[in-house]
């Protein structure tokens, strides 16, 4: 009970974790350089999100807190995506 | 003695949640303007292609670096006061508010560049711009400008949390305080993390 | 001892008088701080709604400007949505009650609490501020579609301003009640062992958390428009006013759901306890309050069908708005199951709920012929739709939100009003609403266009009963009012004078500041009637 919440992340992890997104901000920005143009926003995208789950996952602990809590943040970008997703649609189709 | 620990830890559950839901309610808030950058971009793609080359890679590169290193840090402080080992949080918190400052200083300067060129919203020279490239000024500035609000918010919530770890009002046993605020520090960090590439590299 | 089974009502602690309680962090307080504002402004606004449909007994100008008229019906809107109809049930029965009816001493966060109520008042001193300031009050709507809001010089700024604040207040409201019931459950107190006041409390919280911040965000870009003509929504500047339709009803539609399923919440306590029988389907009651606040998310599009949204948009929202029906419809048929062989009791709790499943229905009928897109066309801004949100609105939400104060009246109070005088009230209340709002479905059918302060002469007849009908409801509702009012010396009421099973009839009327004497354990299921 007291003990899950005392979990203590080690110092090497968020430094681990810091060099890996790192690399990933000048992956994202040696593909904008080299300019893949369509590709380019596509790949931007995916890195940024990589790097947001990480950053979600690890450095707010969210990989290590409760169920509940995991459901409750993939639920709320599932919405905001959905939202953008059905925006679109009237967009896309005019 | 044993109904008390109980109590603690759903006290300290309680407050996680409710930092949680806050978080929720940020993401949506910024959620809206992507909606409109999104929207805005699909009409006029070759337009924000074109306005981005106006800003600056290299300072919106070391804003993300920063920005990303005061999250290690902030993170890190956590592991400090757990371990029981005040000096070294103080310190890890100290690095993650000169960040934030460094940060601000940069959007500052960045700012005063395009203002001294006489492009800020309103400006007769944004009047007359193709309209892509308004609409991207526009969002620009407001995204940028809420977003350094929040990091303005962030910056407090980290001076008060140093002042109460100095103080040993936030220790080993009672750190959601800390927690709370790294958390609130994280958002930031996670919003610029979309910000940059969707502002600055879609040239 | 004694001082924890001290009624709410009498001042614990130093401070005296008002200062008491706008200061109180108990839950119960806060209640009637939001039921006294809350009050206040639903009668400014339906003042408002009077003087507009005095102004629309006959044809041609009567003694307002069309400019006051566009004016008056703006701020009916926002004050009647932002400051009554949003907060109301949740503020006042949901503040009250929650913690009550899951067995806890008050909500999570007591001082968020009184700050959000902080909030609203600012809110609503802010809408009141760009009311009568110099310049003009205005003259957008409610909806403050672009644009029009982005250009005309009526005092539009502190109107966004106010609906801002309001919307903060609504969300730290809605988080509130949500860690409230996720981790303050009594012991016992299982998710399918609570009653459907909370659980539709806690589906209403998630909307205000999840969609609010919406709403805050495009009325921050309305107001950076206005101010530094940002252009997102301005075609002069290659922004799309539809645009800001989406934005803007992607909040707005989920809030008719935060308005109207806490007022299904208590529909579903008071059938039980005047039927004296088990609510039928209790799972498919709460979870159709789920279902509601997630599918209302993805219907916003069927405000929007004549903007100039694509076909396919147009399609896609038609087609989900049917779908949400699907568990509104479920309540219903549970409500009626349950009444069915119960033993009822026809006190005024009850007669405002019957009311509330007829005005409901009709409202909820009316609006698929605005869901199907071909009569839409047809009745797209027509006093059809006035009518048709009236209903839903008025009759379901209003008329819930009186069943409430009637059925938990002597709970709070700790007295009894008039029952007959109650029932008298109710009639004439009911008779008068549909005369107010039947007539404008008719006129609103035969071309009557809606937010028009005249009008040709063929609608005369219909205006005529509908401002008559108002004027009955006028009557009705001062009745109600004063005889609850007349109530506060009304006699002392007991513990549980309808009979109900939930925790809040198990404590004193009213109730002690602590709620509980000690904390309930709670074994079996919330409705447990013979």
């Amino acid at each position: 009970m007291e003990e899950e919440h005392q979990h203590i992340v080690p110092y090497e992890t968020y430094l681990k974790i810091l060099a890996i997104l790192l690399l990933m901000t000048c992956i994202t920005i040696t593909v904008t350089v080299i300019d893949l143009s369509a590709w380019t926003v596509l790949i931007a995208l995916i890195i940024a999100c990589i790097k947001g789950f990480l950053v979600m996952s690890i450095f707010m602990h969210l990989k290590f807190e409760s169920l509940l809590l995991k459901i409750l943040a993939i639920g709320v970008v599932l919405l905001f995506a959905i939202i953008l997703a059905i925006t679109f649609i009237d967009y896309l189709n005019r | 003695m044993i109904m008390n620990r109980a109590e603690e830890h759903n006290n300290k559950e309680i407050a996680k949640l409710g930092m949680w839901i806050f978080i929720f309610t940020e993401i949506i808030l910024f959620g809206g303007l992507f909606i409109v950058y999104s929207i805005t971009r699909s009409k006029y793609s070759n337009e924000f292609h074109g306005a981005a080359a106006h800003l600056n890679v290299i300072i919106g590169a070391i804003n993300t670096v920063i920005l990303l290193i005061s999250s290690t840090t902030v993170a890190m402080s956590i592991t400090a006061v757990q371990t029981k080992n005040k000096k070294l949080a103080l310190r890890l918190l100290m690095v993650t508010i000169v960040c934030a400052l460094v940060f601000l200083a940069n959007k500052y300067f960045e700012w005063s560049g395009k203002f001294h060129h006489g492009l800020y919203p309103g400006s007769d020279l944004m009047m007359e711009l193709n309209r892509g490239y308004l609409l991207f000024f526009s969002l620009y500035f407001f995204m940028t400008g809420l977003h350094a609000l929040h990091i303005i918010v962030g910056l407090t919530i980290l001076l008060i949390v140093y002042y109460k770890i100095d103080k040993g009002i936030i220790n080993h046993e009672k750190y959601v305080l800390l927690e709370n605020g790294a958390l609130y520090w994280h958002l930031v960090d996670l919003i610029w993390i979309f910000l940059f590439p969707l502002l600055y590299l879609i040239t | 001892m004694k001082h924890d089974s001290e009624s709410y009502l009498v001042n614990k602690g130093k401070r005296k008088g008002l200062l008491a309680w706008v200061t109180s962090t108990d839950h119960k307080r806060i209640a009637i701080l939001y039921l006294a504002s809350i009050g206040f402004f639903f009668l400014v606004g339906a003042l408002i709604g009077e003087i507009m449909r005095t102004e629309l007994f006959e044809p041609g100008q009567q003694f307002i400007s069309a400019q006051t008229y566009n004016a008056l019906f703006t701020v009916h809107g926002i004050i009647m949505v932002f400051l009554v109809v949003i907060p109301g049930l949740s503020a006042v029965f949901g503040n009250f009650f929650l913690p009550i009816m899951i067995g806890a001493k008050d909500v999570a966060f007591p001082r968020l609490n009184l700050f959000s109520w902080y909030l609203y008042v600012i809110g609503a001193c802010l809408a009141f501020y760009s009311l009568f300031s110099a310049a003009r009050p205005p003259d957008t709507g409610w909806t403050f579609y672009a644009p029009y809001s982005t250009q005309t010089g009526t005092n539009v700024i502190s109107a966004l301003t106010a609906a801002t604040v309001l919307g903060f207040a609504s969300i730290l409201t809605g988080l509130n009640f949500i860690v409230t019931v996720h981790r303050m459950r009594a012991p016992g107190m299982s998710w399918f062992r609570m009653p459907l006041f909370p659980w539709s409390v806690y589906a209403t919280a998630w909307i205000q958390v999840l969609a609010t911040p919406i709403i805050g965000i495009t009325l921050l870009m309305l107001i950076a428009e206005r101010m530094f003509k940002i252009g997102f929504f301005d075609p002069a500047l290659g922004g799309d006013p539809v645009l800001y339709q989406h934005l803007f009803w992607t909040y707005s539609h989920p809030a008719v759901y935060v308005m109207i399923l806490p007022a299904m919440g208590v529909i579903t306590e008071i059938i039980p306890t005047f039927c004296q029988k088990r609510i039928f389907g209790y799972k498919a009651i709460a979870l159709s309050s789920l279902a509601i606040a997630f599918v209302g998310y993805f219907v916003w599009g069927h405000h929007m069908f004549t903007s100039g949204m694509s076909n396919t948009a147009q399609w896609f929202f038609s087609f989900l708005t049917f779908i949400v029906a699907v568990p509104s419809a479920i309540k219903v048929f549970n409500w009626i199951a349950t009444m069915y062989k119960g033993s009822i009791d026809l006190k005024p709790p009850f007669l405002y709920a019957l009311a509330f499943i007829f005005l409901f229905m009709i409202g909820g009928l009316t609006g698929l012929s605005l869901g199907a897109i071909a009569t839409n066309v047809y009745l797209h801004d027509t006093s059809f739709v006035v009518a048709h949100f009236h209903y839903i609105i008025f009759g379901g939400m209003g008329f819930a939100f009186f069943a409430a104060i009637h059925y938990w009246y002597p709970k709070m109070f700790g007295r009894m009003y008039n029952i007959k005088i109650a029932n008298l009230g109710w009639l004439i209340i009911f008779i008068g609403f549909n005369f107010l709002f039947f007539p404008q479905f008719v006129i609103g059918m035969m071309g009557m266009p809606r937010r028009y302060f005249d009008y040709l002469p063929q609608f005369t007849f219909g205006h005529q009963i509908s401002t008559i009908g108002g004027y009955i409801l006028a009557v009705g509702l001062f009745i109600m009012i004063y005889n609850l009012f007349k109530g506060r010396k009304g006699p002392i009421a007991e513990a549980n004078p309808w009979g109900g099973k939930t925790l809040e009839w198990q404590i004193s009327s009213p109730p002690p500041h602590e709620n509980f004497d000690e904390v309930p354990v709670i074994t079996g299921e919330p409705y447990n009637y013979e």
